[in-house]
């Protein structure tokens, strides 16, 4: 069910799945079987040394004093250039979550709202919906960006934060209705019966049953559409004009133009803010497995 | 209108997706008919000259070499993913090792393509250790070339292949594997004849995660790639922005479409039973044989 389109997006969509997977799956079963086959055990611990040697790369050269890669000595000053000399970036990052907050707020409503639509009730369209929803996934990114910059251009609509807020929308909608729908699916549809044999309107069923029945879908739907619009880069790249520079354009203009140490220190920061995020995150999920 | 209930709550929905995603690739449908305009856009009148161009030799040469180098990298990640999948199905730490793969994944692709640069770079961290072991004087070119663009692309979608892997083999059943042996298969027979079939399915999702998004790869051949490593997807973005040929771009758009959503659609269809699971790693028609119907 998860998609083809986004690479970032892809790899959220299938950790989601893959704690849900591990959530159902016999851990209990597997605590008596010890892990024979060396081999694939070898071959493991060489692709994660593999995964994390240009993380660890990097974060040593943010340490490195002097402007060339090779190692020069310890020092903080890339750091204080970051924090302390650094506007534009700080003005990037700004952009970014601005975009990142305000594109997963609105794909969250819209997107629950059809996932409430087409998981309770039957109607014309709804295989159209379901169908529609899902094919923006597996178009390559490019062709999503591409696209909307010929139609942005074609209704003179000027590129900037608001161009790139409804790109952000429009990818990270799938994803949320998928999200939100998978969780929808799994709720027990005769309490929602129970509600209204005992009076409930339409609004208090969807306001008081289903909303909070699919919260926790609908968070980690927002959550996701937070991180993928975070990552995104290629179809940023299309729609962005004056003024909607954000982290990842930022980043690249640092890789193409002159590379400054500055970004190594912003990388290290960003492996060491995704690695704390994920760790508790780690920790919920596993409460939320041994419900 | 108590029937039309769904559909208003999926209206705001259809019309975002209406506006922003089909009314774009429309456009970029009919534009790739019609004749290129002088300064960029497109002059309103039929033309098949777009599709013509594409026979353009220096065109065929890159998606021919996009096609190459998508299926080479998509070989080895599902090569390398594959052991890996398998290991952390069997291991007891499964969260652990699960999450040493996630973190990487996780972290911003553009860092992920710098950290190579900051590698592989002619003063690089390799190019270092070369010159601190005196093994050579001058630095070693190791960018700009398809084998970094290959390296560095199955660096990326190693995780994707990983993670779906490993959680349809976590749903096998070990135990067949010992069954296999007791009859007497060797390792490498139970392996192959036992574990693959039964994995299929896993191997099907894992290859589509890594082929799709490589074969519409973009910032990897940009970045760490030289004119030797050029794929479609820059060709697009060049003749959008640079040749300013709207039609072209849009051709090649909807050939690359074409070519990724079909593939996906055919494997989609091939089992129709599963057609609504077929991107779940595990489509359910495996964990019952496996598990003695359970």
């Amino acid at each position: 069910m998860h998609a083809l389109k986004k690479p970032k997006a892809i790899r959220i969509a299938i950790l989601w799945r893959t704690r849900r997977m591990l959530r159902k799956g016999g851990a209990a079963a597997r605590k008596f079987m010890p892990a024979r086959s060396s081999l694939s055990n070898v071959i493991y611990w060489v692709v994660i040394g593999f995964l994390f040697l240009p993380l660890f790369v990097l974060v040593l050269y943010s340490f490195n004093s002097g402007r060339q890669a090779t190692w020069q000595g310890f020092s903080f000053e890339w750091y204080q250039k970051l924090v302390m000399a650094s506007p534009e970036l700080w003005r990037a990052f700004l952009n970014s979550v601005i975009i990142a907050f305000g594109s997963a707020m609105m794909s969250t409503i819209i997107g629950t709202l059809a996932a409430v639509g087409t998981a309770r009730y039957s109607f014309k369209l709804k295989s159209f919906v379901s169908t529609m929803s899902f094919v923006p996934m597996i178009l390559p990114e490019i062709v999503v960006g591409v696209s909307l910059l010929i139609f942005f251009a074609g209704v003179g609509l000027k590129l900037g934060l608001a161009t790139v807020w409804i790109a952000h929308t429009t990818f990270n909608l799938p994803f949320v209705y998928l999200l939100v729908s998978a969780r929808l699916e799994e709720s027990d549809p005769s309490i929602v019966e129970a509600a209204r044999d005992l009076g409930a309107n339409e609004m208090q069923i969807l306001f008081r049953i289903i909303l909070p029945m699919a919260l926790p879908g609908i968070l980690s739907a927002f959550l996701t559409a937070v991180t993928l619009s975070l990552e995104d880069f290629v179809i940023t790249f299309f729609v962005t004009g004056p003024g909607g520079t954000t982290l990842p354009l930022y980043i690249y203009s640092m890789i193409r133009f002159g590379v400054s140490p500055v970004i190594n220190a912003l990388s290290a920061v960003m492996v060491a803010g995704t690695v704390l995020l994920i760790y508790p995150m780690r920790n919920f999920l596993k409460v939320f497995a041994a419900r | 209108m108590k029937k039309q209930v769904g559909l208003y709550y999926s209206l705001p929905q259809i019309m975002w997706l209406l506006v922003f995603f089909a009314a774009p690739l429309g456009i970029i449908i009919a534009y790739s008919f019609l004749k290129k305009g002088l300064y960029g856009g497109v002059e309103p009148q039929f033309s098949l000259e777009a599709y013509t161009a594409m026979a353009n030799p220096n065109i065929l040469i890159v998606t021919w070499r996009t096609l190459k180098m998508s299926v080479i990298a998509t070989i080895l990640t599902l090569l390398i993913a594959l052991p890996c999948g398998y290991s952390i199905a069997r291991s007891q730490n499964q969260a652990m090792r699960l999450f040493l793969v996630i973190v990487p994944f996780w972290t911003n692709f553009l860092v992920r393509i710098y950290a190579w640069i900051a590698i592989l770079g002619n003063e690089g961290f390799l190019n270092d250790i070369i010159r601190a072991l005196h093994l050579r004087s001058e630095s070693v070119q190791f960018l700009y070339n398809q084998t970094a663009v290959i390296l560095v692309l199955v660096y990326m979608y190693l995780p994707y292949a990983i993670l779906p892997l490993f959680s349809t083999i976590d749903k096998f059943d070990f135990t067949l594997l010992d069954a296999a042996r007791d009859l007497g298969a060797s390792r490498f027979q139970s392996y192959v004849r036992i574990l693959l079939p039964n994995i299929k399915s896993g191997l099907v999702t894992a290859g589509l995660f890594t082929f799709v998004p490589i074969f519409g790869a973009y910032a990897v051949p940009l970045l760490i790639g030289g004119k030797d490593s050029y794929m479609l997807g820059n060709i697009i973005a060049d003749q959008l922005t640079k040749t300013r040929n709207w039609p072209l771009a849009s051709s090649i758009s909807m050939t690359v479409t074409i070519l990724t959503t079909g593939l996906v659609f055919l494997i989609a269809m091939r089992k129709p039973r599963e057609q609504k699971q077929v991107f779940d790693a595990d489509p359910g028609l495996i964990t019952p044989v496996a598990s003695g119907g359970r």
